[in-house]
């Protein structure tokens, strides 16, 4: 096994500027969360994408099946009454 | 690997899964990471990404072989930006091929090994400082063709890798363009720099985009799987037709006495690309191959002890923690 094998995969989120979200971009490996944060900053960042890094060893994370079809999302399917759309309001009621 | 090992269904595959990916393919979706795939649509794309990170990384070199003697600190300050944006483009390319299972060491062992290629441009050295200029203006130039039509790849991972490499490509260009009017600018010396770094680059930049459609046995599939989105003499036409101009700016000549405007299409024509050059530098025969790889097994082998010592210190503190 090379030594690089030895680093554990992190999943790299950037903030690209106040008031937006973390948002996925990319992983990278290093050999600790420190690390990390200034591995992504080097590979993420170089041209002020981001005001803040959220770094997290991606064996840490729990995923959902990716499959449109799985079941998970069912739910939400069916229940078009949680849009608003699905309520019918007179065209002139003013603001809703 | 072999066209009918590409065609061949996958074994004991449950169809839904096959005509679910091939829907997403037909409607223009995104296929992401934990999707089923085919085999070879998996194994096509870390080929491609891998092949396409190792061209970053190795593309670093003969750039780098300027920087320490770069003629000003502005040229030295932009070359520095430049070569690490290289290397970032290798660390994104590098983290989409993770996502379908690759492990990136072992990307790197095959690149030394020989196992996998890297762009035959990156085989030629940088004899002046006006190769600076004219790789970013070409050689760059020939990547952003390549690679903006990527940056809708039916793939999820590589398809926004390559819109942050695009993002950054720009740049590369047109510091190398600017570098190149100021040579222009200059003495007749300095002119005839780039005459001569523009003569040696020009077919080597027409050969990255790959061998003629008719000699190119895999790019049929790619395209079919949305990998790969336009033929490569469909590319290379389009940056001819992109570039003369720009050299016709520049006060420069293009070594090409067939290179002429066909007024019926409004595209230029250009001269036979020499295929047995192209084939020599891909199988390792080129000016530097010899030199790019040892130099790559160098940084791996000799900086070892750093990722080695940077992970036990990880662990003690673990440890104690």
């Amino acid at each position: 096994m090379s030594a690089r094998a030895g680093w554990p995969l992190y999943e790299v989120f950037v903030r690209g500027k106040r008031g937006l979200n973390h948002v996925h971009v990319g992983s990278l490996h290093a050999p600790d969360d420190e690390m990390a944060v200034h591995a992504a900053r080097d590979v993420y960042t170089r041209r002020n994408e981001g005001v803040s890094i959220w770094v997290v060893r991606a064996d840490a994370i729990t995923a959902s099946s990716p499959d449109e079809k799985d079941p998970m999302f069912a739910p939400s399917g069916d229940k078009v009454y949680r849009h608003p759309t699905f309520y019918e309001i007179p065209a002139d009621v003013p603001h809703i | 690997m072999s066209a009918t090992a590409l065609d061949s269904p996958d074994v004991d595959v449950d169809p839904g899964l096959q005509e679910q990916f091939d829907a997403t393919i037909a409607a223009e979706r995104r296929i992401e990471p934990r999707d089923w795939m085919p085999e070879g649509y998996r194994r096509t794309l870390v080929r491609q990404i891998a092949q396409h990170a190792h061209s970053e990384i190795i593309g670093m070199q003969p750039e780098g072989d300027w920087l320490l003697r770069a003629p000003s600190l502005r040229r030295k300050a932009v070359l520095l930006a430049k070569v690490q944006d290289e290397a970032g483009h290798g660390m994104y390319l590098y983290s989409a091929a993770e996502t379908l299972g690759a492990d990136r060491a072992d990307l790197t062992d095959r690149l030394i090994d020989g196992r996998q290629k890297y762009s035959s441009i990156f085989n030629y050295p940088t004899l002046t400082f006006a190769d600076v200029g004219v790789i970013g203006w070409l050689v760059d130039g020939a990547a952003i063709c390549n690679q903006v039509p990527l940056c809708r790849s039916s793939y999820g991972p590589y398809a926004r890798a390559m819109v942050r490499v695009c993002k950054e490509e720009s740049f590369h260009q047109r510091q190398g363009y600017e570098l190149l009017l100021t040579m222009m600018r200059g003495t007749p010396e300095q002119r005839a720099m780039v005459q001569d770094a523009v003569d040696r680059w020009w077919w080597p930049s027409l050969m990255m985009f790959g061998p003629p459609d008719t000699d190119s046995p895999n790019s049929a599939q790619s395209m079919a799987w949305g990998i790969k989105r336009h033929s490569n003499d469909e590319l290379r036409q389009r940056f001819v037709d992109m570039t003369v101009p720009q050299a016709a700016f520049l006060g420069v000549t293009l070594p090409d006495p067939d290179l002429a405007l066909d007024p019926s299409t409004g595209r230029y024509r250009f001269g036979a690309i020499d295929w047995e050059e192209l084939k020599r530098v891909i199988s390792g025969a080129g000016p530097c191959n010899a030199e790019r790889i040892a130099r790559r097994r160098a940084a791996r082998d000799d900086n070892a002890w750093v990722t080695e010592a940077a992970i036990a210190y990880a662990r003690k503190h673990e440890a104690r923690s």
